[in-house]
């Protein structure tokens, strides 16, 4: 019921002129509105499907056909609802282009990271449209916001969102060019079938080419309903696929941000300030001219909010080493800022504060926990923390920028594509219809590439010569200012009933909310930040959730899963030890607790309520892959836990031994309910990729802040997992139940650091109640 | 005045002799499949193969290369069939995909080397090798994929 975090940020990052609620009531609203379609011939005889996905324009929508959801959401052969053809501007941002030799291209407007969403959204149009998936090529869209919409990727919503109308729109292209063979053959199209990329006519043998009906299937006028194919009829959803670009990256050929070449362009690396909030005070470049291939100099401006561009020195050369030598010879007066004397610690004893007692911000409550607390005995006390962490993308931050004149084109890896013209022609001083804004792949996101601040800068960088510029971010500018996953501390007390349950439960949490860093006037940080803890499905008479905010220089961002990475660390580990305190199996605990959201948070999402049967779905599958309960040697135990993330339901179980103070991480078993897989083996990558990224932040990262600014600037001071340290028994299971389809690329990431510590607590009876766990308590 | 060979062709390049490999490769002769992910050597993004040997191009000083002969992702094989390759499409393992030339430069010398690695040899040798996105299992197990295709094994 509560709604998913990621559509509180966009209503933040996408100003509503309304004044409005943009949430996800928008973006739900906006998947059952009709899809948009447009089909034409193009030069050279082929055929252009054009597609407009939801989210892409505020008001276009209604809730007319909102009775379809259920019935197309259990896959059954349903009639789309007749629609009229658009009236307002067409605004597509999907296309399929059929070509005479019977290939096809998929162009989706979304920013692939390595989260499998090009193959992904192809494949549900070619599914309904029975494209033939050997001669598929996926294409980057362009970006335009006036023409595109929406192409924010991010919040595992491209598959949910995506879903329905890119069914719809391969099913009525499938009947046009049903229709066209029909008129081609001269019979009933009731009598033809299509496959493979072909309309086949069973009674003849004749069979036709996609590509040779182009021109009259371009003819024919859109259908206004059409029949999605039942999940059974699926020749290429649920099926295994490999990643569309997989053999292009194996060789070398995809194009990162950071591999953009353009004619004259030229490289630069920026100097900015090593504490949050400082500033240039001057400057002198002369000895960065020595250099050779040094060009120019120039100061970059702080912009402060949205964008967060931090104040420093850009060296423009020939060669990305050149400005780097260049950029190591200026000479730099800083004024520090109001920031530089925050420090880790510094917040820490403010947030002990914070939690110690009542909280600012009571995000909700059910009865009087304060109460039954205060007269309880034996009350269960336990503080968990959790530290800034760093997204560290192997492609360190990067953004190419073409200044000429008041127009402006940016190319680069970026998650938020539809987003940068505002912020960008702000900078400028240009209109943000004259930036154009191209994406490439990028080399990883888990939520930094959401931030422009590279983009914004590249611009600033850009105006001041005429060539496109590329700025590269070194590894240590990319980890000292970064965006991180903020520091948390959550204390939670509870007391137990005559039967070992909780009857009271008061969770009091603080944080320096990651949407104040964009937004330094946003209120009530306390109903996101508490994602998963002020929203657990675990029954309790008795709860409340409080919340105080910590003010913070640092930058702070959406770090793959969010705000569940600490609160279902918390939740889940103290639900463990209560079942200790109780004497009962933490698996059995759990599957008698988990019940319906009892107390909501405010806004609640309706579309998307949450089903405790499926949470308690995954933990039961998980726990019996896993063959929970079994008799293991002394000193070798599992560990388990579970969490609802941006919709996806996941429990994880590990199992391990400690040897010499070290935890050996015999086997890592994942459970997941995404509705229907899609793509079964790029599902399976995503489930692995966090459960590997869950345990490294587990047990490995962690970024200080000491003057106001960081400690850790590459991977040997922030070192994350490598191989040798990571599992080698990986095993994940899906669900497979008929929901409505939701992301993979996040779940699995919270429960893993509570599975952890709860293995190692269950192998040494010592808890880890601070991450990156200290090995030293073992 | 440099020379070298890159993928079997001779090179004469007009750089800085400070200039890692790296940034000749991205930069100057404009191959872009080695990356750069940390200039320190502690990532593996940048492995290229000098003489054969897995080396990290983001430390290497053009000077320190001259005369000798580099293999990059771009010139591992012809028509991209090198087993790692291929077995790195059989096990679907690229993510984002951005450390993966280095992955498989490092894999590629690690199976010239020993054709049938254990689990211990592939963490020695791939352990300078960082991915972010989490894809080691489906290393692994790739590697040992590729080293039955290299034997002549089929699955």
């Amino acid at each position: 019921m509560t709604r998913p975090d990621f559509e509180e940020v966009l209503s933040v990052l996408y100003p509503d002129p309304d004044g409005g609620d943009r949430g996800v009531a928008s973006t739900t609203e906006a998947m059952d509105r009709r899809t948009f379609l447009r089909i034409s011939s193009v030069a050279g005889g082929g055929l252009l499907i054009a597609v407009s996905l939801p989210g892409c324009k505020s008001g276009q929508g209604d809730d007319k056909t909102a009775g379809n959801k259920d019935k197309n959401d259990k896959n059954t052969p349903t009639p789309v609802e007749s629609e009229p053809l658009p009236t307002e501007p067409f605004e597509a941002n999907a296309f399929v282009e059929i070509k005479p030799d019977n290939s096809a291209t998929i162009t989706v407007a979304k920013s692939e990271m390595g989260q499998g969403v090009r193959t992904t959204l192809a494949m549900i149009i070619a599914e309904e449209l029975d494209l033939d998936w050997s001669k598929v090529v996926p294409q980057t869209a362009p970006t335009n916001p006036k023409k595109y919409g929406r192409q924010t990727t991010g919040g595992s919503a491209s598959v949910r969102t995506g879903w329905k109308p890119l069914r719809e729109a391969g099913a009525r292209a499938r009947a046009m060019l049903v229709a066209a063979a029909a008129q081609k053959l001269q019979v009933d199209a009731k009598s033809l079938k299509t496959d493979n990329g072909h309309v086949i006519h069973a009674d003849s043998g004749r069979k036709l080419t996609y590509g040779s009906l182009t021109e009259i299937a371009a003819e024919q006028s859109v259908p206004e309903t059409v029949v999605l194919k039942d999940a059974k009829e699926f020749k290429l959803l649920g099926k295994e696929h490999i990643g569309i670009d997989a053999a292009d990256i194996v060789q070398g050929k995809a194009t990162y941000g950071i591999d953009i070449r353009m004619p004259n362009m030229l490289f630069a690396s920026i100097e900015r300030t090593p504490v949050f909030g400082g500033k240039v005070k001057s400057f002198k470049a002369d000895a960065a001219f020595t250099v050779a291939g040094v060009k120019k100099v120039v100061e970059v401006p702080a912009t402060g909010p949205m964008a967060n561009v931090h104040s420093g020195v850009a060296v423009i050369a020939e060669t990305t080493w050149a400005a780097m030598q260049g950029r190591a010879k200026l000479d730099i007066q800083w004024d520090q800022g109001p920031h530089a004397k925050e420090s880790s610690a510094g917040y820490r004893t403010a947030m002990e504060r914070f939690v110690g007692g009542k909280g600012k911000e009571l995000v909700n409550r059910l009865g009087n926990p304060d109460k039954v607390l205060a007269k309880a005995k034996g009350v269960v006390r336990a503080r968990y923390d959790v530290p800034f962490i760093a997204h560290s993308t192997m492609e360190p931050m990067n953004c190419t920028a073409e200044v000429k004149g008041d127009r402006c084109l940016i190319r680069g890896p970026i998650q938020t594509p539809d987003l940068a013209p505002g912020p960008v022609g702000k900078a400028l001083g240009i209109p943000p219809e004259n930036v154009e804004v191209q994406i490439s792949l990028l080399g990883g996101g888990f939520g930094r590439r959401l931030n422009l601040d590279y983009v914004v800068e590249a611009a600033l960088v850009a105006k001041h010569v005429d060539v496109p510029v590329q700025v590269v971010w070194t590894r240590e500018d990319d980890m000292t200012h970064d965006f991180y996953r903020p520091m948390a501390m959550h204390a939670i007390e509870a007391s137990l009933d005559k039967d070992g349950y909780p009857e009271a439960w008061r969770h009091r949490m603080t944080t320096p909310a990651i949407r104040a860093t964009i937004d330094p006037n946003a209120k009530d940080h306390g109903v996101s930040e508490s994602n998963g803890a002020s929203d657990m499905l675990y029954r309790v008479p008795n709860r409340s959730c409080e919340y105080t905010y910590l003010p913070s220089g640092v930058t702070r961002g959406w770090w793959r899963a969010v705000h569940t990475t600490h609160t279902t660390f918390a939740v889940e580990s103290f639900i463990d030890e209560l079942a200790e305190k109780a004497g009962k199996d933490p698996y059995e605990y759990r599957m008698h607790l988990i019940d319906e959201l009892t107390v909501d948070r405010p806004k609640p999402n309706k579309e998307f309520p949450w089903d405790p049967a499926r949470l308690k779905g995954v933990l039961k599958l998980a726990a019996e892959k896993a063959g929970w309960g079994k008799t293991m040697p002394k000193g070798r135990a599992m560990g388990i836990a579970c969490g609802i993330d941006h919709l996806s339901y996941a429990a994880v179980v590990i199992e391990l031994s400690t040897a010499s103070g070290k935890p050996l991480i015999h086997r890592v078993v994942c459970a997941a309910d995404c509705g229907p897989v899609l793509n079964p083996n790029g599902g399976r990558a995503q489930l692995e990729g966090g459960l590997v990224q869950g345990l490294s932040a587990a047990l490995k990262e962690k970024i200080t802040i000491v003057g106001g600014r960081v400690q850790q600037n590459n991977f040997d001071s922030y070192s994350i997992l490598r191989i040798n340290e990571a599992p080698t028994v990986i095993e994940t299971h899906f669900a497979n139940t008929d929901a409505h389809p939701t992301g993979l690329g996040e779940p699995s990431v919270p429960p893993t650091a509570p599975a952890l510590a709860n293995a190692i607590y269950r192998a040494t009876g010592k808890r880890p109640r601070s991450l990156p766990i200290d090995l030293a308590i073992l | 005045m440099y020379e070298l060979t890159i993928n079997g062709k001779k090179h004469k390049l007009d750089v800085d002799g400070t200039m890692p490999l790296l940034w000749v490769l991205r930069d100057v002769v404009g191959l872009t499949g080695t990356k750069f992910g940390c200039g320190k050597s502690l990532c593996g993004a940048c492995t290229v193969h000098l003489d054969g040997t897995p080396v990290r191009s983001c430390i290497a000083p053009i000077s320190s290369v001259a005369g000798k002969s580099i293999t990059t992702i771009e010139g591992l094989s012809p028509n991209g069939d090198h087993p790692v390759q291929k077995a790195w499409l059989e096990e679907n393992v690229p993510q984002c995909g951005y450390c993966q030339a280095g992955q498989i430069m490092s894999a590629a010398a690690l199976l010239e080397q020993n054709k049938n690695p254990s689990d211990s040899d592939i963490d020695l040798a791939m352990s300078g090798n960082m991915c972010r996105c989490g894809t080691y299992y489906r290393i692994r197990k790739a590697i040992k994929r590729a080293a039955e295709l290299g034997r002549g094994g089929t699955r």
